[in-house]
């Protein structure tokens, strides 16, 4: 792990440097203009909330059906980067929205079951942190039910009304515009992936410091 | 199968012959549901006139958060007394123990709305009687949905800290698609001529939700309530 | 094993179908492009996009912080345990 983790972060590091650049450099978009520039950070951001709810998720069945603790830490990780994700988008999309829409918040479809997404998260961590001895299943039932939720809360919100963008818009972006696009989707993977080997390595260090807690008390 | 059944029967009996000594959920959940509509009442009834659409929401509202007081003191009775554990030593399949506490839990749901329709239909004007087995078959699915989630963390809650604020926490974002497909596909009911196609829809969903909730809940009840 | 495959299997693919199934025909309101939208309020995009950038700074480079401490936190505790163990 310690090997490929040096070069990794290099090359994050070179990837964020650059990402300003690469971003200016982009052309402007017609209808838009300047603010469309949020998209570079904000597509990316919602891309690592969906992923990472899912990995936490996957994590959670696994830690209940096969009682892996290391399961369990990579599921805490996870959850810990939905939410910081989530909160970029959550930010970062109603900046955009302003200028955009005209207002600070819209009841859409993507918007809202990100929001519910994101709170369901939330949800994990406080059971987590307040649920006391033996929360670490309740916490695990909580993200296999809210990554199940996801396509239900996002049938039901998308009846209600929708006025984001859709999803092709990444397909049929200008080819200076999909570069960029491309090259911080790459970024922020690679800092996603750095930042979760971190959050879990942490976890696992804990729970040795624990057990050499216990060991001494002996 | 025929074991499994009986099992489930045998706890809801348990469950209903306790309610039915002391009468203390169903009393309170019931009086909690009706203030909660008189609250609604007084926020939304302008000059006399409640809102357009608004009595769909207020039914949903009033029976999400009567669920949920209702789904902690079923399980507080348990704590209480210890009684959970002694019934999770049982020699009986644990998913047939959770079948039996959520079909408990129905029935004191079913009683609550009972009484809440009528009156929402009455102080809000809803025709409650214009699609009376829509309304049931959204009432019964939106119900099975919300409960089935409810019970399985009411259940786990049991030995947590700070239970009583956690289950609210977990239990509402959970089931936003419930309330939006309860509320919207009641309110298609409630409108002045009835929309069907949108009233099917919605409960089309919240079948799709039971279905898939329910499953999921037997098959974790297992490892999540082995300690 | 088997359970936990098709569990996965129910989560994944069962609302997935769910999803294309219940697709809606035209989803109400759709998305209005920018230019069709009366321009009543022009407000200066680029202090906006910088906030923006901003933000996404600070969020990423707190938590990167938060993670310091908490490392910070375990070294701690891991010199405690270092008096506490018995010399040999």
């Amino acid at each position: 792990m310690t090997r490929i983790f040096v070069p990794l972060v290099l090359i994050a590091m070179v990837l964020f440097a650059s990402a300003p650049l690469v971003v200016a450099n982009a052309p402007v978009e017609q209808t838009m203009g300047l603010v469309q520039k949020i998209f570079y950070y904000h597509v990316p951001s919602a891309m690592l909330l969906f992923v990472s709810a899912f990995v936490c998720g996957i994590a959670s069945a696994v830690f209940l059906f096969r009682r892996s603790a290391a399961a369990d830490r990579v599921a805490l990780a996870a959850g810990e980067l939905v939410v910081l994700f989530g909160l970029i988008v959550l930010v970062t999309g109603p900046i955009w929205a302003r200028k955009a829409w005209g207002v600070w918040w819209e009841w859409d479809a993507r918007l809202t079951s990100s929001l519910l997404l994101w709170m369901i998260f939330v949800a994990y961590l406080m059971v987590r942190r307040f649920g006391g001895p033996g929360s670490e299943k309740l916490a695990g039932a909580m993200a296999l039910f809210g990554m199940a939720n996801v396509p239900f809360v996002y049938v039901s919100v998308n009846y209600w009304r929708t006025l984001h963008p859709k999803t092709s818009v990444v397909m049929t972006l200008a080819p200076g515009m999909r570069g960029a696009f491309w090259f911080c989707v790459a970024a922020f993977a690679i800092l996603y992936l750095l930042l979760l080997t971190l959050r879990k390595r942490l976890e696992d260090q804990q729970a040795m410091v624990e057990q050499l807690y216990l060991a001494v008390e002996e | 199968m025929k074991q499994f059944l009986r099992v489930a029967w045998v706890v809801m009996r348990k469950d209903l012959t306790v309610e039915m000594r002391s009468r203390e959920i169903v009393y309170t959940t019931v009086f909690f549901a009706a203030s909660c509509v008189l609250v609604f009442a007084f926020a939304l009834v302008r000059e006399g006139r409640p809102l357009e659409d608004a009595s769909a929401g207020i039914l949903w509202i009033a029976i999400a958060f009567a669920g949920t007081l209702a789904l902690g003191r079923t399980f507080e009775r348990e704590r209480h007394t210890e009684t959970l554990r002694a019934l999770m030593l049982a020699p009986s399949d644990r998913p047939a123990i959770y079948v039996g506490k959520l079909l408990g839990v129905l029935v004191l749901m079913a009683i609550v709305e009972a009484v809440l329709v009528p009156m929402v239909g009455l102080l809000f004007h809803a025709p409650v009687l214009a699609r009376p087995l829509w309304l049931a078959a959204l009432l019964a699915a939106g119900t099975l949905g919300f409960a089935s989630v409810g019970t399985l963390f009411a259940a786990m809650l049991v030995r947590a800290r700070s239970r009583d604020v956690l289950l609210p926490v977990l239990l509402y974002p959970i089931t936003i698609p419930v309330i939006i497909a309860g509320v919207r596909g009641t309110a298609a009911i409630f409108q002045a001529t009835p929309d069907e196609p949108m009233a099917r829809f919605w409960a089309a969903l919240l079948v799709f939700f039971d279905v898939v909730f329910v499953t999921l809940s037997l098959w974790t009840f297992e490892p999540l309530m082995t300690e | 094993m088997k359970k936990t495959v098709l569990l996965l299997v129910l989560i994944v693919v069962l609302p997935g179908a769910l999803l294309w199934a219940q697709q809606p025909a035209a989803p109400q309101g759709d998305f209005v492009p920018l230019s069709e939208i009366p321009q009543t309020e022009q407000l200066p995009a680029a202090p906006m996009v910088i906030g923006a950038y901003a933000f996404v700074w600070v969020a990423l480079l707190g938590y990167v912080w938060s993670l310091w401490r908490r490392m910070t936190k375990l070294e701690r505790e891991l010199a405690d345990l270092q008096r506490r163990v018995p010399k040999h």
